[in-house]
């Protein structure tokens, strides 16, 4: 990472490995499977309907949006998935589909639409240019007035996500992200960890949500 | 392209800014009582309450457009300081690591405070310092590297930045001033490593990871590191015990501020301070004498010289970090003043 240098005694260092490799035996027998594009092609048919074939999803205006997956993190994807099939997270149109996977099938799907150019997002064309502004300065800069951090302070620069525990949302569909933002702050979406989103969710306005739905959408993604 | 629809906006829901205000239960500032809602002391009444002006502030402002943009560049320096990498700075933080919401967050060391404040006495020195050569300081120490020149452009915009945040707010004010610094729970009785390590695991590694580094991305700043290489160095303010339990009970978890105890926050800071970091710039090349030279003004608050949790002395090393033994600040061990400090001390 960035020609970082493990610094401190070698007491030190040994300990740190320990701890690490204690954490990684323990996650491991979650995340064991390894997960193949190609193999996720073939178990990505039920999904496309929605997604679509080049995971771009789709923005529905007034209905249920379906997220963007093209380009995102393989992990979260996953995550995601056995979230719906254990009951962490609800969806009654998902939940189906993602019974239909096994462990195996998710990390394959989840690879396959992680290697995907990220596409275009749409919706948040009815806002004005000021409620982009504040949609932009909610997602660059927070509102701190209100406690609300920016987006960026977890998503990461461009809100494009940082690791596996923060997904890319800039190019996400607006009326998706607006859905979600709404989720939690009902409390019907809480599997993100530590409540991190729940909490900020929460001191949104209903404006907020738009704006910075909105700003996401309008913002590209360039590809590698 | 689809960005250029917001490059002309300009945010229009902007609240009173720039104000100071004397202290009554009915004049609390919407953003104060935001905090309040949030578990903040509300104001005292002999109290400061200065609510910073903003980035839109600014744009909407008269002030000349050069100087607005000097602002901004400072703005920029502030909140992305890592463009200074390699040159001023050697590790993988910004100032708005610590100094959360762009400087302008109370409990979070608003920085407007330095502005109004200083010039002052600063015991950490021993003498007068005015607010460039406290910025110097963090440079020095938060930053692990070397500062920009006294009246430099990067220090003219960020002392600028530093200025227009303090507008409106009383020069030496004679009342305290409201969530100034990370002001530090109550410390308990005993403080514990093991629950210290614990709780960080549980709370901070997701972002901050579970050695410390923080997250780095693709060359870009992400998380800041706790400690390790890319942390600040032990000369930092916040290697004090009680004012990293300052910081992490009255900020984190990000979007989470008083969610810990204060035993919680007190046994996070005891762990991470615990840990290893770039030597003070001070060091003598001995960690005892430094020790004793800096304890009675600084390391007396931190774990510096003391036994580690694997039995071995922290900060017994000449590991500078990033920067080396080839770069030291420049600004460090710089005495001022002396003849009027010899007057004084005749007198």
């Amino acid at each position: 990472m960035n020609g970082k240098r493990f610094m401190g005694t070698s007491k030190r260092i040994t300990g740190g490995l320990g701890l690490l490799l204690g954490v990684g035996l323990a996650a491991g027998q979650a995340v064991a499977l390894e997960g193949d594009a190609e193999r996720g092609q073939a178990a990505a048919g039920t999904c496309v309907a929605c997604h679509q074939a080049d995971g771009s999803g789709m923005n529905v205006p007034g209905g249920e949006s379906w997220p963007r997956l093209a380009g995102m993190d393989a992990d979260y994807i996953a995550k995601q998935l056995h979230d719906f099939q254990e009951g962490r997270r609800q969806s009654a149109s998902m939940l189906p589909f993602a019974n239909m996977l096994d462990d195996q099938q998710i990390v394959d799907v989840a690879a396959y639409y992680s290697e995907m150019p990220v596409t275009e997002a749409q919706g948040g064309d009815d806002v004005d240019d000021a409620l982009l502004a504040r949609g932009e300065k909610l997602a660059l800069r927070g509102d701190w007035d209100a406690y609300i951090v920016s987006c960026m302070s977890c998503h990461g620069p461009r809100n494009e996500g940082a690791g596996s525990d923060f997904p890319g949302i800039s190019s996400q569909h607006a009326g998706y992200i607006e859905s979600q933002l709404r989720a939690w702050q009902a409390d019907e979406r809480r599997n993100d960890p530590q409540n991190l989103m729940g909490a900020v969710a929460k001191r949104m306005s209903d404006e907020d949500i738009r704006a910075v739905s909105a700003w996401l959408a309008s913002q590209s993604v360039a590809s590698e | 392209m689809k960005q250029s629809r917001t490059t002309l906006a300009v945010a229009s829901t902007t609240l009173i800014a720039g104000v100071s205000l004397a202290v009554s239960a009915d004049t609390l500032h919407p953003a104060v009582e935001t905090l309040v809602g949030l578990g903040y002391p509300a104001p005292q009444e002999d109290e400061l309450v200065h609510i910073p002006p903003t980035m839109a502030d600014l744009e909407a402002s008269d002030m000349h457009p050069e100087t607005k943009a000097v602002i901004r560049r400072g703005h920029d320096l502030f909140t992305n300081t890592q463009q200074l990498r390699g040159e001023n700075v050697h590790n993988d933080m910004n100032c708005s690591s610590c100094h959360l919401g762009e400087g302008r967050q109370p409990f979070s060391a608003p920085v407007w405070a330095a502005a109004v404040t200083l010039p002052d006495y600063r015991g950490k020195n021993d003498h007068v310092n005015n607010l460039e050569e406290r910025i110097a300081g963090c440079f020095a120490y938060s930053m692990n590297g070397t500062p920009p020149e006294y009246g430099s452009d990067d220090m003219l915009a960020l002392t600028a930045y530093h200025q227009w945040l303090a507008k409106g707010a009383p020069m030496y004010p004679d009342q305290p001033i409201y969530g100034r610094g990370f002001p530090p729970p109550e410390r308990p009785d005993e403080l514990s490593y093991a629950s210290g390590e614990a709780l960080y695991m549980e709370n901070c590694a997701i972002c901050h990871s579970e050695d410390g580094s923080g997250l780095y991305q693709d060359g870009e700043y992400i998380f800041p590191p706790p400690w390790g290489d890319g942390s600040n160095n032990w000369g930092a303010g916040l290697v004090r015990v009680f004012t990293a339990a300052g910081f992490i009970k009255n900020n984190m978890p990000l979007g989470q501020p008083n969610s810990l105890s204060d035993q919680e926050a007190w046994d996070i800071a005891y762990y991470m301070s615990s840990q290893e970091r770039p030597q003070d710039p001070r060091y003598t090349g001995d960690v005892a004498e430094t020790l004793e030279r800096f304890g009675p003004t600084f390391h007396r608050h931190s774990l510096y010289g003391q036994e580690g949790p694997d039995g071995e002395i922290l900060a017994d090393h000449a590991n500078w970090g990033e920067k080396g033994d080839e770069i030291t600040p420049w600004n460090v061990g710089v005495p001022r003043f002396e003849a009027l400090k010899e007057a004084l001390e005749a007198q």
